[in-house]
């Protein structure tokens, strides 16, 4: 297990740190919130990260890619958590990139995947069907209906699902019965309606209606035997980069909370000097300590293919949901009445954080897999 | 110096002629070599990989060879140690002394006493205790009490107690901080001795815990004469002396951890107790609490890996490495605490055989981790430390 990023993963986090801090302050965040879009992002800046060219990071310079493997990601991912960018990395890049690459054919890749990594289309993961992250419960149907795909079923919290080029829709064959099959489903397919859903966390979420869409037979990706393989392989990587971008947001609130109980004065000290709030963030930094190990570990264990990787994952998501809970509560709760204004920008991290802990699982979620995967 | 492959293929090419198979194997603290006039070995294995280890004065493979050390270089004694853990070669010897007080005496010893105490402790003929709390002085050290006042030929006459000396009953020498001077303010009025546990006046008393029997005990001193040249570094500059040795601690501390067998394996400890006949979970709310342990342990284990490797690169670490006392005693009494509850009323039996050993050994070691939490500075010191000196909180 290697936690140390070599000269290349350091330049790439170091230019994403500049970045971000330049052009995706917080304000635009707000600005963003304020004015109410659906798709709620800046385009403009989205364009200016697929220059850059962090949308082809992790895939291999085979694929068209940097090849800067995901402990090189990770660290742009912890970065856009700090600065609450915006950026649909984990739902185009990491979820559906590495959908297409595992299961979709030669001509699939060619009219997806290329065009994804060059950034020239994005996707978005249909998944989950109900408020908890549950891919084993799909009941979204498919069949052969004369010769086409015929897709019945709906589908709720679509990570940056409007606005997207197409989407990837998990669904059962055999009518619901069957075992699960991965589809493309372009956006202008008709029939397909795709409505926002609005979020604490101000982002991008849509809710799929499919009722009864007709798709051409080469839109089931089955280049791969086992599909449902290839979906958890991926949902895989997409908790794992969400735990990064945990450790980024859990990061900024305690470090803003520590500067904050140096500089507020009451009882004519600084509140940081009572052992009360002392003791809580010691295990707080405790915490995130840990959780920055289990992240590092997980990344690399994407990179080196490592078959520990499942249990890794459930692993650093299960503690960065916990940790999105914990330490942005204790945020709010040191930092007193401020704490709860929309005025001060924490609050923006705490909406964030908990939109966070839900998607592909919360520490319930992950704990219940952790243990599966033990073998109790 | 010898290039270092060399030195690499050298070490581990004796190493592996050298040390026997048993003694590569993880160590449980009955298979510890304690140095000392009770020195004792369980098997011949044992005796040689000492011997054999003393010879090459690889007890401290970077002291001076005129003290009985390995004379090396400290990247030499680097890779030494590398590859031990790599080859899982157990310490030869456990002595306080040699972790401890011995680079202090090296630093700021006089020549007499490093001729005096080095040599013997390197030769596995003394073992070292040592002697710092006492019963009104715990996480607050400073405020130590037992007095050294000096005689008229400057010997210290020494009156007073020390308590949770770790096998006090068993140790030759003690170093020990005592107050020199009771007018000075707390930490100015300290002094560092050497004390020969066998001087008239000395009393020591096994510590009984709510565990049964333990190492920990109580030392008393009665007019005990320590002689002057038994003092280390300078006379009231004791504290400067205990703060260099208490840098060795955490080095000291993982030579007890590396290659220790693992206490109790959580999940194979709890399985016969979380299914019933039908093969069922008992109560599924365990697979949460018992999933949260085995998470928690995985974890620290990865920030043991990370501390480790940034500190290899030379990264600074002292922050995440201020948190693995803590981490480390508190996921301890964690599982022991789990343990019993899963075990129910089995997990809390005293003695006789209507129990297994686990049962037995769990229920033992719930009242025993109590003391993990508290020894070595105790989870709120550790906390303190945190909060002052890794994150630079006030007051």
């Amino acid at each position: 297990m290697g936690f140390l990023r070599n000269e290349e993963q350091r330049q790439l986090l170091h230019s994403a740190e500049v970045f971000l801090a330049a052009q995706s302050p917080v304000a635009l965040q707000r600005r963003i919130r304020d004015g109410g879009a659906a798709q709620a992002m800046d385009l403009g800046l989205w364009q200016q990260v697929i220059d850059l060219g962090w949308p082809a990071a992790v895939f291999s310079e085979d694929d068209g890619g940097l090849g800067v493997g995901y402990l090189g990601m990770g660290g742009v991912l912890e970065a856009c958590g700090r600065h609450l960018a915006a950026l649909p990395l984990l739902s185009s890049a990491v979820l559906c990139g590495s959908i297409l690459r595992s299961a979709g054919d030669a001509d699939q890749k060619a009219r997806w995947l290329a065009p994804l990594i060059e950034g020239q289309l994005r996707m978005a993961l249909a998944l989950d069907e109900s408020g908890r992250h549950d891919p084993q419960s799909i009941t979204t149907s498919a069949r052969l209906d004369a010769g086409q795909w015929l897709l019945q079923g709906e589908k709720w919290f679509v990570i940056d699902g409007l606005g997207a080029d197409a989407f990837i829709v998990a669904a059962r064959l055999e009518g619901g019965a069957g075992p699960i099959a991965l589809f493309v489903v372009a956006a202008d397919t008709p029939g397909l309606q795709v409505q926002p859903l609005r979020m604490a966390d101000s982002r991008n979420y849509a809710h799929l209606a499919l009722p009864g869409v007709r798709l051409h037979p080469d839109a089931v990706l089955a280049a791969c035997p086992d599909s449902a393989q290839a979906l958890d392989a991926a949902l895989d990587l997409g908790r794992i980069s969400l735990s990064a971008e945990a450790l980024g947001i859990v990061r900024y609130a305690f470090d803003t909370t520590l500067a904050y109980l140096k500089e507020r004065v009451q009882f004519g000290v600084p509140i940081g000097s009572f052992q009360a709030l002392q003791h809580r963030m010691a295990r707080l930094y405790t915490e995130i300590e840990m959780l920055q190990s289990c992240v590092l570990a997980a990344l690399d264990a994407i990179d080196q293919n490592d078959p520990q990787l499942p249990q890794l994952a459930s692993l650093a998501k299960a503690r960065a949901s916990d940790l999105c809970e914990k330490a942005m509560n204790e945020a709010v709760q040191m930092h007193g009445g401020i704490g709860v204004t929309d005025a001060l920008d924490l609050g923006l991290y705490v909406k964030r954080a908990r939109l966070v802990q839900q998607c592909l699982g919360d520490g319930v979620f992950h704990r219940a897999r952790y243990a599966r995967l033990r073998g109790i | 110096m010898v290039d270092a492959k060399v030195w690499r293929a050298e070490v581990r090419a004796w190493l592996e002629a050298h040390c026997p198979a048993s003694m590569r194997l993880p160590i449980t603290p009955e298979e510890m070599v304690w140095g000392g006039s009770q020195l004792s070995f369980a098997s011949e294995d044992q005796r040689l990989w000492f011997e054999r280890m003393r010879e090459r004065g690889w007890f401290a493979p970077d002291w001076p060879s005129a003290y009985a050390g390995g004379g090396l270089s400290a990247k030499q004694a680097r890779i030494l140690e590398e590859e031990m853990l790599s080859l899982g070669c157990r310490q030869p010897q456990f002595n306080l002394g040699v972790w401890m007080l011995g680079p202090v005496l090296l630093e700021v010893g006089t020549e007499a006493q490093k001729q005096q105490h080095l040599i013997p402790m390197m030769q596995g003929r003394v073992r070292w205790c040592q002697g710092f709390s006492e019963p009104n002085a715990g996480s607050d050290l400073a405020s130590l009490r037992t007095a050294a006042i000096q005689d008229g030929q400057g010997n210290f006459v020494v009156n007073g107690s020390k308590i949770w000396t770790s096998y006090g009953d068993k140790g030759d020498w003690m170093y020990a901080l005592v107050r020199t001077d009771p007018s000075a303010s707390k930490q100015a009025g300290i002094s560092f001795l050497l004390i020969d546990m066998k001087t008239p006046g000395i009393t020591v008393k096994p510590i009984e815990l709510i565990s049964g029997k333990s190492s920990f005990c109580e030392v008393f001193f009665d007019n005990v004469i320590v002689p002057a040249d038994q003092l280390v570094g300078q006379l009231h500059g004791g504290w400067t002396v205990a703060k260099k040795l208490l840098q060795h601690e955490r080095s000291a501390m993982s030579k007890f951890s590396e290659g220790a067998a693992p206490s109790h394996d959580a999940l194979a400890v709890a399985r016969p107790y979380l299914y019933d006949q039908a093969g069922a979970l008992r109560e599924p709310i365990w697979r949460d609490r018992l999933a949260q342990l085995l998470m928690d342990s995985h974890a620290f284990t990865l920030t043991h890996q990370r501390v480790k490797q940034e500190a290899m690169a030379g990264l600074p670490i002292s922050g995440p490495a201020s948190i693995m006392k803590l981490v480390q005693t508190e996921q301890e009494v964690a599982k022991y605490e789990l343990l019993t509850q899963v075990m129910g009323m089995r997990g809390l039996s005293w003695d006789g055989d209507a129990f297994s050993a686990d049962e037995h050994a769990i229920s033992r070691l719930l009242l025993l981790s109590k003391t993990y939490i508290i020894s070595g500075g105790s989870s709120e010191i550790q906390l303190n430390i945190i909060a002052k000196r890794v994150l630079g909180l006030p007051g």
